[in-house]
């Protein structure tokens, strides 16, 4: 169980971080993903949309973990096809909706697990600085955390993988606001003081274009149009056709 | 919270359990502390075959119905290599070896291909199961055989109350502990036991944060098989070893699994214990419907309690 070769990824700064090219998911007849194509260069990209238009699959198919047909290139090369460690020892780290840290573990212990296959710059005692809150509760198990605790362990289990690409799946669902500023403030220092790419699927509007430079919109398994995340913010005729009833007002 | 109901229930459980058994500590003490004896050493040898079974279904869902011809396995191997060379001890390490080498075979060339498959799964490994008890019946034959171990595990230790008692017994009890803390230790304190845990837990992200699945899979089904194995040699010079010996260890196995809870090493030991003494506390008190108990513990567990006594989920 060594670390895998070295990404290639890193070196080319021409690649795209992430490409995927007419992906397709299919959950037996049912088509999740239709022909969706999106380009994260660098920086951070936000898919916003309705519930049950495929954001999450989307994920899964970038982390492997359902099988998709297309292309999903990460840096160049392509990770389609790969099994989900193989794809996560790449470079590609994973905060998945609804936090899914693991109960029977303390917080300590993810963090030693997860700091493993990629040895870089992070290490469990950054994630301490990162998050001094996680300190305090090294020693608690997975489910014993509060909703915005669990949310830094997950992002912390997955920086521990020194990504290149960082997944991120309805980070704000179920955290209060206070909680949900500090998110954003972390995530815009974490993208500001590293290479990282960032993947960012959100339902909620403000986080989003507070968060990202871009923003991707996705329709029944396509994502229709990306923007600038500032041309989104100003715009509310727009935010209100996109986001339908689920509409949460943006600027002013 | 609901812990003092709990308590209630446990007394109120408890209670009757406690009369009769008083009533028969005093009808017969050396009867009583003999049938006790023996039943926390048959817990024991269930224990060690259990705990392998608990631990690959609690990680992988794999529902191994072939653990039993593991077990059987591991004590033919013994057998012979203990045989051949003359040292029981080797024979101890070649039966679990073999069993655990049987077991990854069972993994990456079966369950690999099925999984969460539960039916397909129980299915596959009954068939296996009978395959290779025919397969042991041809090389072994229907002999049965018993294991010799080491002069100092032969005969009896003066205890109080019985007497004499089989020394090979007291030591089987101590391996089954020694067993328990080992897995214990290895769940809580390696980190290839943080990856079984984390595997229990969420599998998925486990694979998402970098971990070879397939790998833990192995060396769990390596370590669970290997239990069985060792557990085959130990309760072979204990007991014996002859065909059909499989499929009861098997269904011991279940039984203590489904009472015990899956997931646990505590959940194990308990369930090997509530039924390696109703079987021998039926066997001195009823002999003729000694068999029911057990199955009455495991029809209440299921209507109480169906995650089992320490089942989480």
């Amino acid at each position: 169980m060594r670390a895998s070769k070295p990404a290639a990824a890193r070196e080319p700064a021409t690649q795209a971080a992430l490409a995927i090219d007419r992906l397709d998911v299919r959950y037996g007849r049912a088509r999740a993903v239709q022909q969706a194509s999106l380009l994260l260069e660098r920086g951070t990209l936000a898919i916003v949309g309705r519930n049950g238009m495929g954001k999450t699959s989307l994920c899964n198919a970038v982390t492997g973990m359902v099988p998709s047909s297309g292309s999903i290139r990460l840096f160049g090369e392509e990770i389609r096809g790969l099994p989900p460690h193989r794809i996560a020892r790449r470079g590609v780290a994973y905060v998945p909706q609804g936090r899914r840290v693991w109960r029977s573990l303390t917080v300590d212990e993810h963090l030693r697990l997860a700091h493993r296959f990629r040895r870089g710059e992070w290490t469990p005692d950054g994630i301490y600085e990162l998050f001094p809150r996680l300190k305090q509760r090294r020693h608690n198990g997975g489910t014993q955390l509060s909703g915005g605790e669990q949310q830094m362990l997950a992002i912390g289990r997955a920086l521990l993988l020194d990504p290149s690409l960082l997944l991120m799946d309805e980070p704000t669902e179920g955290l209060a606001p206070i909680i949900v500023e500090q998110l954003a403030a972390t995530l815009r220092s974490l993208a500001a003081r590293t290479e990282m790419a960032i993947l960012l699927v959100e339902q909620n509007l403000r986080f989003a274009v507070d968060v990202a430079d871009s923003v991707a919109v996705m329709v029944n398994g396509c994502v229709v149009r990306t923007m600038p995340a500032a041309a989104l913010a100003a715009d509310r005729a727009l935010q209100q056709q996109l986001m339908g009833v689920h509409a949460q007002g943006v600027g002013s | 919270m609901k812990w003092p109901r709990h308590r209630d229930r446990a007394i109120l459980a408890a209670t009757p359990l406690v009369v009769v058994a008083a009533w028969a500590c005093h009808h017969d003490t050396r009867l009583f502390v003999a049938a006790t004896l023996n039943g926390v050493t048959l817990a024991a040898l269930y224990f060690l075959v259990a705990s392998g079974f608990a631990l690959i279904f609690g990680l992988m869902r794999n529902v191994n119905l072939a653990h039993g011809s593991l077990y059987l396995l591991g004590a033919y191997v013994g057998y012979t290599v203990g045989d051949q060379t003359g040292s029981w001890y080797l024979g101890v390490v070649a039966g679990a070896l073999g069993a655990a080498v049987l077991g990854v075979v069972l993994q990456v060339s079966v369950f690999r291909f099925m999984p969460g498959q539960e039916l397909r799964q129980a299915l596959v490994t009954v068939a296996i199961s009978v395959v290779l008890a025919d397969l042991m019946m041809w090389v072994w034959g229907a002999d049965i055989y018993q294991l010799d171990p080491p002069e100092w595990m032969y005969g009896s230790s003066v205890l109080p109350i019985v007497q004499h008692y089989p020394t090979y017994r007291l030591i089987l009890l101590v391996l089954a502990v020694a067993v328990g803390g080992g897995l214990w230790l290895l769940l809580n304190r390696t980190r290839i036991g943080m990856m079984i845990r984390a595997g229990v837990d969420d599998r998925m992200m486990l694979a998402a944060t970098g971990v070879n699945m397939q790998f833990v899979f192995a060396v769990t089904f390596a370590i669970g098989a290997g239990l069985a194995g060792f557990a085959g040699v130990i309760g072979g010079s204990a007991l014996s070893i002859s065909p059909g010996e499989d499929t009861r260890y098997l269904l011991a196995s279940l039984i203590v699994v489904v009472v015990g809870g899956l997931g646990s090493v505590a959940g194990t030991a308990v369930g090997a214990l509530l039924i390696g003494l109703s079987e021998q506390y039926g066997l001195a008190y009823a002999p003729t419907y000694g068999v029911l108990f057990t199955f009455l513990i495991m029809v209440a567990t299921l209507f109480y309690r169906p995650q089992g006594i320490f089942g989480g989920r």
